[in-house]
């Protein structure tokens, strides 16, 4: 299984952020997108994961293997932490939540409400969400930020574990999540769209 | 889906959910009209049926914007829109949990509220009939609207403007079947139209809804 | 060539200049005459004197009005199938103008209403429809001005504009079955048996004539003036940066 993205470009509101984004990522593997603030990546996680249309070039994956998480966990603050698992778990068909409540030791707050959690909390049950899908492709938009570094090694040892079971994953972080030859880095900031590109849907109209 | 379902009204439930909310409004709507209109009671049971109908479309209208605003917020439409569900399903999902929290407790307090404007028991049957062959268009009707504008800040307002055209024939018909229901004319041309426009959103709006909800979402 | 080629922005600005005067003239021109000889040349009528003259601004208004919405449901299923931006322009520049003309059927309609049914509105079937096709174009506008990214207002109230125009039509028999009403029938109709006399007609037919000059004039002005508006902002975000 492999993720292939090519000749791919991202828009964001009708502007044009990057283009000819190419990329492999093969089953094991780790891809670590970098860039400055506003460059495109979330927006290029997000047409990868298939939340935005794709304008131009293309993305190749197996149908269905995908999951996204974002800045948002999607946390529901009135269901408790093993609700809000239960949830996803029976969204994606997955049974058991167990290891995804092992990963970032939250036993204890198993049946805290969400809307009780601190943010690195949050973050820690929207990143163990990913465990519940069973799918082996992760898109990760700046997973680590709010958590403490006992979690970010909790983090990395769960990136190390998923891509072990033959996992893939595309994550736009800063952070060194001690992945070693497993995880490629890619600077995003050469696919950069030219300026004479930017505008292109109004360019029609000038 | 089932799972979509029970959290759902799970998450209308407890505190915050609203759940109710509708409930009260439509009880305060009915209460208001007397004053309005004045205490006699003939005129009050003449327009009993058409109070109700109005009464119950604002109460659902009042809830509409929960149904994905919530779900909008934190991030949890996203996740959806990725998960194996299709869209299609989840919007449908989300309109029967909107029917049943908000629909079907409006369908069994209008017979006590019809009490409070002078309907006679054998008029409740007809309410309740009207009302329950409408009111899922009306939560289907009011989740293509919810979907339209769930990108937006104070969508609220918007959200009835949009809405409330599109209510226009479920009301006529679902008024018109109560009122000639309770003088004992003949049903059949409504209540055959009410269900039509009933089944025929069930069956088609899902697909405008998830459609535009994946546009609000990129 | 083909007809797709005025899709293009530039294209269309610069061809809609030549035309936009040659619709505008005919109109002021077919409106004029039509209004003068329906108001001034022709006689009252026998039943209703000369508060049926009224028809002359009244028949072409509902009839644009209408149109209008169909023309802008064209416009947004182009829009949703080819994405074409001019298509989605188009119909946004004609929705005030829908409103308008729903407004002055409606008001002119009372103004007729008030010595013929002495009433200044009834709910009739035909009255209740203007006023309810009156709310789906404000829902429709204010959508339009509820976004601010224009290609996701332009996907929406297309979409909207679909779902509305099935929603119209049902609720045009809904009100008919709800109050069978005491308009009368249409003025214009196929079967010659019903139309209006030929005295009332000629003269309402160029005046129709003229609405739906001026209404092509208007979309077409409407339409340069939404592409000037993203000209713009298109330049001012390249001046940014």
């Amino acid at each position: 299984m492999t993720l292939t993205v090519s000749n791919l470009s991202v828009l964001r509101a009708s502007r044009h952020l990057l283009s000819g984004v190419g990329f492999e990522v093969s089953a094991g593997q780790a891809l670590i997108l970098r860039g400055p603030n506003g460059l495109g990546k979330t927006t290029l996680l997000r047409t990868i994961a298939g939340l935005q249309p794709v304008h131009e070039g293309q993305v190749d994956m197996p149908e269905d293997m995908a999951v996204y998480a974002g800045h948002l966990d999607g946390i529901k603050s009135t269901l408790t932490v093993r609700e809000n698992l239960e949830f996803w778990a029976s969204v994606f068909g997955t049974g058991s939540i167990d290891a995804a409540i092992a990963v970032f030791d939250m036993d204890q707050l198993i049946d805290r409400p969400g809307g009780m959690l601190s943010a690195g909390q949050k973050r820690r049950l929207g990143l163990a969400r990913l465990m519940v899908t069973g799918r082996p492709i992760w898109l990760l938009d700046e997973p680590t930020v709010s958590l403490d570094t006992v979690a970010v090694g909790q983090f990395g040892d769960m990136i190390a574990g998923h891509l072990d079971r033959g996992g893939i994953a595309v994550i736009a972080t800063h952070i060194d999540l001690g992945l070693g030859a497993r995880a490629e880095t890619l600077d995003l900031s050469q696919f950069k769209a030219a300026p004479e590109q930017q505008f292109n849907p109004n360019e029609a109209f000038l | 889906m089932n799972a979509l379902l029970l959290r759902d009204m799970r998450l209308a439930m407890r505190a915050g959910g609203g759940f109710g909310l509708s409930l009260a409004f439509f009880l305060i709507v009915v209460v208001l009209v007397p004053f309005g209109v004045g205490p006699e009671m003939g005129l009050l049971s003449k327009i009993a049926p058409g109070i109700l109908w109005v009464g119950a479309l604002l109460a659902c209208l009042l809830s509409l914007d929960r149904i994905f605003a919530l779900d909008f917020e934190d991030g949890t439409l996203d996740l959806l829109a990725t998960a194996p569900l299709p869209l299609e399903a989840v919007v449908s999902v989300k309109s029967f949990a909107h029917w049943i929290t908000t629909g079907l407790p409006l369908v069994l307090a209008a017979p006590v509220l019809g009490v409070l404007l002078g309907l006679q028991s054998d008029a409740f049957y007809w309410i309740v009939l009207s009302l329950l062959l409408g009111t899922p268009a009306l939560s289907v009707i009011g989740t293509f609207g919810a979907a339209l504008t769930v990108g937006l800040k104070r969508g609220g307002l918007l959200l009835s403007l949009l809405v409330l055209p599109l209510y226009v024939p479920t009301l006529i018909f679902g008024a018109e079947l109560a009122r000639r229901g309770i003088v004992g004319m003949d049903v059949g041309t409504p209540m055959s139209l009410l269900l039509g426009i009933t089944f025929a959103s069930i069956a088609l709006l899902p697909f405008a809804s998830a459609a535009v909800l994946k546009i609000n979402l990129r | 060539m083909s007809l797709w080629e005025y899709a293009n922005p530039v294209k269309f600005l610069s061809f809609s200049g030549k035309i936009v005067p040659w619709f505008a003239a005919g109109a002021a021109l077919f409106i004029a005459v039509g209004l003068y000889w329906g108001y001034f040349l022709t006689p009252d009528d026998y039943k209703q004197g000369s508060t049926v003259k009224i028809i002359y601004l009244h028949v072409p208004a509902a009839l644009i009005a209408i149109n209008a919405w169909f023309m802008m449901l064209v416009a947004s299923l182009i829009w949703l199938i080819r994405r074409h931006h001019v298509s989605a322009l188009a119909a946004r520049a004609a929705a005030p103008i829908g409103i308008v003309m729903t407004l002055i059927t409606l008001i002119t309609g009372a103004l007729w209403g008030q010595p013929m049914w002495g009433t200044w509105w009834a709910w009739d079937p035909r009255l209740t429809s203007f006023l309810i096709l009156f709310l789906f174009y404000l829902g429709y506008v204010a959508l339009w001005a509820a976004i601010d990214n224009p290609d996701t207002a332009a996907d929406l109230t297309s979409v909207l504009c679909m779902v509305g125009s099935i929603f119209a039509v049902m609720s045009r028999y809904a009100v008919l079955f709800w109050n069978q009403g005491l308009h009368q029938g249409a003025s214009l109709s196929l079967d010659k048996e019903k139309n209006v006399a030929d005295v009332f007609y000629q003269p309402l037919l160029m005046s129709i004539t003229g609405f739906v000059l001026l209404f092509v004039a208007l979309v077409l002005i409407g339409t340069r003036t939404e592409i000037r508006i993203r000209r713009a902002s298109a330049l001012l975000a390249r001046e940014r940066g």
